[in-house]
């Protein structure tokens, strides 16, 4: 075989966005227009996904390290829902002695604490301390560098 | 029944969302322009400090008080404004913004209770979703949505939320404590006017019989006789409404996506916000553009964003306002949607014969902005005698000089990946 029938792939292929696969696209087939019609060949949005309330979300910065063990390392983004009303349990935002802080809401022995996932660092007890929930974490964007 | 949403001390409070420390604290909203107060937060009204006071004048405050000024974040305050009308927009289909800070929002259809539950939720849920502030006012007509907009805002037997039916005698107290200055579209020398008939307060001039003051003084105001006994006559958007805030803005014949199309449409609105500008000796500081896709037709992509863009200095003149239109239009515009609505609203009016010269005023620049003045004089006369569009301008071109200076600008809080706000871990 001659080096030039060896089949050479294009230098610079045309780009195509990977279409997001509906199922419901089959009723087409049968004959019936498809409701999703519209969507066809549209790719997914992470606005959609993470962003529940868009009036009410905000992105935030983490610094520090208090929080490593949930998840939430320094450097992270934030994505804060005011919408939601914090309950026990959840990763909140709340402004502390007028500073802004990440933390964990948590009631330990029937008081309200905002604690640290790091050992390090003590619970602050929320009712003694001019405090106030701003929003809560609905989840947090961590970016590798590659 | 309408009622009127008002966000308080607008620019400060968006402040105060991202920096808690400034809670409680004199704060002054400075334009970048020309150096002067725009927005003051409750603290600073107190201390006496009014509108239009150039920055200089405050040196001491700062220095002596923990007066706290700040540069204008116009970027900012579009974006708050945005999600304020995204939150009503959850609770009633017919949002009208009448400013960047005021929106009206129907309220057909409900019984007393059911009104003052809502009003009040609206209340709540806007401060909670926002961290905006607001004052409610509900009536049966604007005029009257207003005052109880005030009310609700300066009466603290109210707490934010003041639904006024159209008789009662808590109707009555009401009009009786409103000085007639307060009412919407009543100016200063109709305030004179009316004294000299013993016309001093809204509920006086709810007395009167509309027929004789439509003959003794206007149309306009006897619209607003009507609306404060009840009777719905003004409309946003008509010739009617009183000139205290410009917004032009029109459908256009069919949903567009070209940038074109869009194009023209903003410097139709630039053009007319502009000659409205001038009709009533007006100086806009800012230019607030927005877009809009169809609701109601969850097949399409939805867009609707808006944009504030500040102008180089507080002016009429339609070439500036026409450049940050445009310039404003192609920061929000996006390929792939498919746009209903679209239009312009001028922001932070001064009053043009009480503008503040710039300390870089020089004799030249005296002498252009006569001439310019002049252009727009007969630009507005050709168009008068001849027909609306007689002369128009072209789109100018993107222009360095349009950035701003912002000495004390607070980060971009919402609409900057790299001004984010931090939350320490």
């Amino acid at each position: 075989m001659r080096p030039s029938d060896i089949f050479q792939p294009h230098p610079a292929p045309t780009y195509h966005a990977l279409p997001h696969p509906l199922a419901t696209i089959r009723a087409g087939i049968s004959g019936f227009p498809s409701p999703a019609e519209d969507y066809v060949g549209r790719t997914l949005d992470l606005n959609e996904r993470l962003v529940k309330r868009p009036s009410a979300t905000f992105f935030m910065t983490v610094t520090g390290d208090s929080m490593e063990s949930f998840g939430i390392q320094d450097g992270d983004i934030l994505v804060v829902d005011r919408s939601v009303n914090a309950r026990p349990g959840h990763i909140v935002v709340a402004l502390v002695d007028g500073e802004v802080i990440v933390k964990r809401y948590e009631i330990l022995g029937r008081r309200p604490y905002l604690s640290s996932g790091n050992d390090r660092y003590a619970p602050i007890p929320v009712s003694d301390r001019d405090c106030q929930m701003w929003g809560v974490v609905r989840s947090v964007i961590h970016e590798y560098s590659v | 029944m309408i009622g009127l949403v008002d966000c308080n001390n607008f620019y400060v409070s968006c402040e105060r969302v991202f920096q808690p420390r400034l809670e409680g604290v004199p704060v002054g909203v400075m334009s970048n322009n020309d150096g002067c107060v725009i927005a003051r937060s409750n603290e600073l009204k107190q201390m006496g400090v009014e509108m239009g006071t150039p920055a200089f004048e405050l040196r001491d405050l700062v220095r002596h008080q923990g007066v706290v000024l700040l540069s204008s974040n116009y970027e900012l305050y579009g974006d708050m404004s945005a999600r304020v009308r995204e939150v009503l927009e959850e609770f009633s289909a017919g949002i009208e913004p009448y400013s960047i800070d005021e929106m009206f929002v129907k309220f057909d259809g409900f019984d007393a209770a059911t009104t003052q539950a809502l009003a009040r939720t609206l209340y709540r849920t806007v401060r909670q979703f926002t961290g905006i502030p607001v004052s409610v006012g509900v009536a049966p007509t604007r005029t009257l949505a207003k005052l109880a907009n005030r009310a609700a805002k300066k009466l603290p037997e109210y707490s934010g939320v003041c639904v006024m039916h159209a008789d009662g005698d808590e109707t009555r107290r009401l009009l009786e404590r409103t000085a007639l200055g307060d009412v919407w579209g009543v100016g200063r020398r109709l305030v004179e006017r009316l004294a000299i008939q013993d016309i001093e307060t809204a509920w006086d001039l709810r007395q009167t019989d509309p027929k004789a003051i439509r003959r003794r003084y206007s149309v306009t105001l006897e619209r607003t006789v009507r609306e404060l006994q009840g009777t719905p006559c003004i409309e946003l958007n008509d010739a009617n409404e009183p000139r205290q805030r410009i917004m032009t803005s029109r459908s256009f014949g069919r949903l567009t996506g070209e940038l074109g199309d869009l194009q023209d449409a903003i410097r139709q609105h630039a053009q007319r916000g502009a000659e409205k500008l001038r009709q009533q000796d007006s100086h806009a500081r800012a230019v607030l553009v927005f877009l809009k896709t169809k609701r109601h037709r969850p097949d399409l992509p939805q867009y609707s964003p808006s944009v504030v863009v500040e102008l180089p200095e507080p002016t009429d003149d339609t070439r500036l306002i026409l450049a940050a239109a445009q310039q404003g239009l192609e920061a929000i515009y996006r390929r792939g949607y498919r746009f209903m609505k679209g239009g312009m609203m001028l922001l932070d009016l001064v009053d043009a014969n009480r503008q503040q010269l710039s300390l870089l005023d020089t004799p030249e620049r005296a002498a252009q902005r006569d001439r310019d003045s002049q252009l727009m004089t007969v630009l507005d006369e050709l168009n008068q005698k001849m027909g609306r569009g007689t002369v128009r301008l072209g789109i100018p071109r993107n222009n360095a000089a349009w950035h701003l200076r912002c000495g004390h600008r607070t980060p971009r809080w919402t609409t900057s990946w790299s001004e984010l706000p931090t939350a320490r871990a």
